[in-house]
């Protein structure tokens, strides 16, 4: 392509502004038009309290349940207090189903037409589904948060602070890994109806056959094979570690390639369907 | 440059499995001028817009728009383009002007210079008063307002607006045709999809039929028109029995051979002037003791640009007329 074909397009100053831009100019719109996005997507949130506080509510409510009507019975498994266990644990599967708001929201957004419109700009490709899913993880860290100091205030305790606070943020990091396998499957789906069950179902054996509840030594033996090597339980173990005031190198290590693993699957994967996806 | 072709699709073929959505289309769009791309659903229309878009890409075919090539430069066609699709495609959470200022924004525009010309596109839309407002609390008619302001935040010389009055009533209809117009006064190019031979006669300096894929029709609204009868009389006579008879004598009075349904009693004269023929049509019938059940004048329709061109008409539906091609006009390639 000449520059003289270009000519006649170059009539607005947007455009022209559009041409001049250097290359690095052009890469860091991927991250103004992210955090754009991203925007959007939060004040949605904040604008309908009423989501962020039933999606607070569920995990606390588990939380409580799980340690006052399973905690007594888990303790002898678990070799001490079932919450400074399940705390850890709990707020990984919080913070894995943060992407189903990711699989919802897009959905929504792709029978909306929204993503159209997005399309149709001259935005960073990657910007619609990296603002949606930062969104996500965001909202995801306001509910682990909160519950954070609701296992405070029921007895949790991090032995080693900055131990702690590294475990956390290992959680979120798989987390965010997570809400861009919730993109793939939201673009793939479509349809906002099927993508509330699709977004989350196929959690559920990830979350329950973890040992993110419960120690896998009681499983029968072909389960716990599973349950001992699927990333969820991994990372948990990870997280449940540092929180705990253990720091095992190797662990995070293993944690880390699964984290990364995921996002250099599904990040191509969902950009990918993203600019091929026909909403209608 | 004036006289050019600011879009141009040639050849363009889109295949959905067995799905001929575009079968080999081409089409050009003056530089300036409103082209109406007229069909009925399921035509092609928005699968079209699509592709000249950079939403979908073709099976084949060239397709350009603003002299560059939508398959190659995807990204400074969309620096060109503005789009305002079927769907009002607006955030609802968000106020009206914050939507604006986030496509400003997304055009790489400044926070100043985005928050600028959303003021400037509430105003010239009449959406200052809503503008902080979620749009939730938008009818539809401020709703499509809003969705075409998105479109033009970047002042784009090339339009594309899919099908931008459907679902509206009349009353925001003829308001939004009224901004259309306006909005082009400038020398925009405009690429139009519309369902209404009406919307297409009012907007459009060209207009483009298409169905099943394939344009069966193109021309200036008078040339597509020119075969046709200024009015129509529909009428339903009361015993069926006597709809041949009805016929023959309302001969002389259409300017084509009556369509008739003889099932159902239906009559269907193409005239010159309705308002005077009505009256020649009730008094025919009176004295030969038909009488009517139903009698309608209307204006010509898609349907009756479908019969004329294609000899069917668009909706294989049961009360459909026989199947005469009363005009028997074909596309001259």
């Amino acid at each position: 392509m000449t520059e003289h074909t270009l000519k006649p397009v170059s009539t607005t100053p947007f455009m022209q502004a559009a041409e001049g831009a250097g290359l690095l100019r052009r890469f860091l719109w991927n991250f103004t038009d992210t955090w754009i996005v991203m925007r959007r997507n939060l004040k949605q949130l904040f604008r309908q309290p009423q989501l962020l506080i039933f999606a607070t509510i569920q995990p606390v409510m588990f939380l409580l349940l799980f340690t006052y009507v399973f905690g007594g019975a888990i303790r002898f498994a678990t070799g001490g207090d079932y919450i400074n266990f399940l705390l850890p644990g709990i707020i990984i599967q919080t913070i894995i189903f943060a992407s189903t708001n990711t699989t919802v929201g897009l959905s929504v957004d792709l029978s909306k037409g929204m993503i159209d419109r997005f399309r149709s700009l001259p935005m960073s490709r990657a910007a619609v589904l990296a603002g949606r899913t930062v969104a996500d993880t965001v909202r995801g860290t306001i509910t682990i948060t909160i519950m954070m100091i609701a296992g405070y205030v029921i007895g949790f305790r991090f032995e080693n602070w900055g131990a702690g606070l590294l475990g956390i943020l290992l959680a979120i990091a798989f987390g965010h890994a997570f809400t861009w396998i919730g993109a793939t499957i939201g673009l793939y789906v479509k349809d906002p109806e099927a993508a509330q069950v699709a977004g989350f179902i196929w959690m559920f054996p990830l979350t329950f056959a973890s040992s993110i509840f419960v120690p896998t030594m009681t499983m029968p033996d072909w389960l716990r094979a599973f349950a001992e090597n699927q990333p969820v339980s991994v990372v948990a173990n990870a997280v449940r570690d540092l929180m705990t005031g253990t720091v095992n190198p190797d662990e995070i290590a293993i944690a880390l390639t699964w984290i990364i693993g995921i996002f250099l699957v599904f990040m191509p994967l969902s950009v990918w369907q993203y600019a091929k996806v026909a909403s209608r | 440059m004036p006289g050019s072709n600011a879009i141009i699709a040639e050849d363009v073929f889109k295949h959905f499995g067995e799905v001929k959505a575009l079968d080999g289309v081409s089409l050009a769009a003056e530089t300036g001028k409103i082209l109406g791309l007229l069909g009925p659903n399921g035509a092609g229309k928005t699968t079209l817009v699509r592709i000249l878009t950079t939403l979908l890409k073709p099976d084949s075919g060239i397709v350009r728009v603003g002299g560059v090539d939508v398959l190659r430069h995807k990204q400074q066609v969309r620096e060109i383009i503005g789009l305002a699709g079927q769907y009002a495609a607006v955030d609802e959470i968000l106020t009206g002007r914050e939507n604006l200022v986030m496509v400003g924004r997304l055009y790489h525009m400044g926070r100043r210079a985005a928050n600028e010309r959303a003021a400037e596109l509430l105003a010239q839309f009449a959406l200052t008063d809503a503008a902080d407002r979620s749009v939730r609390t938008y009818s539809g008619g401020m709703r499509r307002r809003l969705d075409l302001a998105a479109s033009m935040v970047a002042k784009p010389n090339i339009l594309f607006l899919d099908e931008p009055t459907t679902g509206l009533d009349a009353r925001a209809r003829i308001a939004m045709w009224e901004t259309i117009r306006e909005l082009v006064s400038d020398g925009t190019t405009l690429l139009l999809t519309t369902q209404y031979l009406e919307e297409a006669d009012e907007l459009a300096d060209r207009i483009v039929v298409i169905d099943h894929g394939h344009v069966i029709a193109e021309g200036t609204a008078d040339e597509l028109k020119a075969n046709m009868a200024a009015d129509f009389i529909d009428i339903t006579v009361a015993d069926p029995l006597k709809t041949a008879q009805a016929s023959n004598l309302l001969g002389r009075l259409s300017t084509e051979t009556p369509q008739t349904d003889e099932m159902r009693g239906h009559v269907v004269l193409a005239v010159d002037s309705g308002a005077q023929r009505i009256a020649e049509v009730v008094r025919v019938l009176d004295g030969e003791d038909i009488h009517i059940a139903e009698l309608n004048l209307r204006r010509p329709t898609l349907n009756d640009v479908f019969l004329s061109i294609t000899g069917e008409a668009i909706v294989e539906e049961e009360t459909k007329p026989k199947r005469r091609g009363f005009f028997g006009r074909r596309r001259s390639a």
